[in-house]
């Protein structure tokens, strides 16, 4: 492969060329992101590695159907019977209860939020660099997957995409030390920030005094601040709060709610209109 | 001036790292991410010793540089790093031919870890160094496995009759 720059240039003329270069990509990528386009084609010409490399997952999940005794079977047939039940008649008490939010939404004299439209995406790869966390997921912008797009589970919120290419998507998991989510706290509706730490079970919430109310088992949802993740989703639960008098601020830890070391596929979401009760009245 | 006759050699060191790019790519449990060796560096040492005038500077920038489009980090972070140590391995690769095994395992020790370093010094400056300490293990675990990966890729070459 080194004869693309033919022999009549030593080693080292051909390393201070290639350094050179990278400094130049590394420059363009980190500054203007000029060089998606180039990421997106490079990223086509690589799809054959991530399909092989997620061969064994497959095989294995196949493999353990196939062999699946028909006890277990059984079994998981009565589980998700009784569940669906469940299921079920929660799924009536919601829609009673969905009716009653827009007429009380209506009363407000704001729109009604629209139900976010969603796709299941299989997951193509998980583990990629330590210490970052991101996923692959087999649906690109031929399937109208756009940049910044929330992905989230049954259980909330995933992160983000943060790479389009035709095929696939690349997302930005919350608990990725460059990511950050705007949440509330459920409880009383207290605004702050979460940030990811790069070990996969922990966030972080910094910034919080030490008089903010705030306390161990809480539940965090998305704001809708800032426009990108769609409001009232889960994201995390404060799991430790540490007062150290000698701190300005709170070190509170929480545990993703989603379960984003399990399962092979994600939900990708289109949030609907949707806006808040102090919208404009109609 | 070719020393080397094999025809479909180009294509054979091409496959060893493609399965290099597939080992590092296979999805595995957490705890077992931290002993992942960097399997395209070793691949890369490997070839930049054993047929300098094939694999150099410019294959390992292209390695890495495909690294970097897996991994999803910057572009040009691991093909600087892949480049450099490319660099390393082939101007000293006479030398570190003829070292005894124990020795020949540091060097490619010591490779490893720079590799490791100049990817994390490209992230700190970029600002996205991690709160933990680096895992050094993986490092290691590239150690351990090198006379492994010499004896099968030497196979390898053997059979193709790549030089």
């Amino acid at each position: 492969m080194s004869t693309l720059l033919g022999r009549r240039f030593s080693s080292l003329t051909r390393l201070i060329f290639v350094i050179v270069l990278s400094v130049v990509l590394m420059v363009l990528d980190h500054q203007a992101q000029h060089l998606l386009r180039i990421r997106a084609v490079l990223s086509v010409l690589i799809y054959p590695i991530q399909v092989v490399a997620a061969v064994p997952v497959r095989a294995s999940a196949w493999v353990a159907e196939l062999f699946g005794s028909e006890r277990t079977l059984r079994q998981n047939n009565e589980r998700l019977q009784a569940e669906r039940l469940a299921h079920l008649a929660r799924l009536q008490k919601l829609e009673a209860l969905e009716a009653e939010n827009k007429r009380l939404r209506d009363l407000l004299g704001s729109a009604a939020r629209v139900a976010d439209r969603a796709v299941v995406a299989e997951l193509v790869e998980v583990s990629l660099e330590p210490f970052t966390r991101k996923i692959v997921v087999a649906k690109g912008s031929r399937d109208a997957v756009y940049l910044g797009q929330p992905v989230i589970d049954a259980y909330g919120i995933i992160g983000q995409v943060t790479e389009v290419s035709t095929y696939a998507s690349k997302a930005t998991l919350i608990t990725d030390p460059g990511h950050a989510i705007p949440v509330l706290v459920n409880r009383n509706g207290l605004r702050t920030i979460i940030f990811g730490t790069g070990a996969p079970d922990r966030v972080n919430v910094p910034y919080l005094t030490a008089t903010t109310d705030i306390r161990e088992g809480d539940l965090l949802v998305s704001s809708g601040m800032g426009g990108r993740f769609p409001p009232g989703y889960p994201v995390a639960q404060v799991t430790e709060i540490v007062k150290d008098p000698n701190e300005a601020f709170l070190k509170i830890s929480a545990k993703p709610m989603a379960r984003l070391n399990y399962g092979k596929e994600v939900l990708l979401i289109w949030p609907g209109e949707w806006q808040t009760a102090s919208a404009s009245p109609r | 001036m070719r020393v080397s006759t094999a025809p479909y050699g180009g294509l054979i060191i091409t496959l060893t790292f493609v399965v290099g790019f597939v080992l590092s790519m296979l999805p595995g449990p957490d705890w077992a991410e931290r002993f992942r060796p960097d399997w395209v560096g070793l691949v890369l040492i490997y070839w930049c010793i054993a047929a300098p005038n094939r694999v150099g500077v410019v294959s390992g920038w292209v390695a890495g540089l495909i690294l970097d489009v897996l991994y999803g980090s910057l572009l040009g972070q691991h093909a600087l790093a892949m480049a450099i140590i490319a660099y390393i391995a082939h101007r000293w690769h006479l030398q570190i031919r003829m070292f005894p095994p124990w020795q020949q395992a540091a060097a490619v020790l010591m490779l490893l870890v720079l590799d490791q370093l100049l990817v994390l010094w490209v992230k700190g400056v970029i600002g996205q160094a991690s709160t933990f300490w680096p895992n050094w293990t993986a490092s290691i675990v590239g150690m351990i496995i090198w006379p492994l990966v010499f004896i099968i890729l030497r196979d390898v070459r053997r059979r193709a009759d790549i030089n």
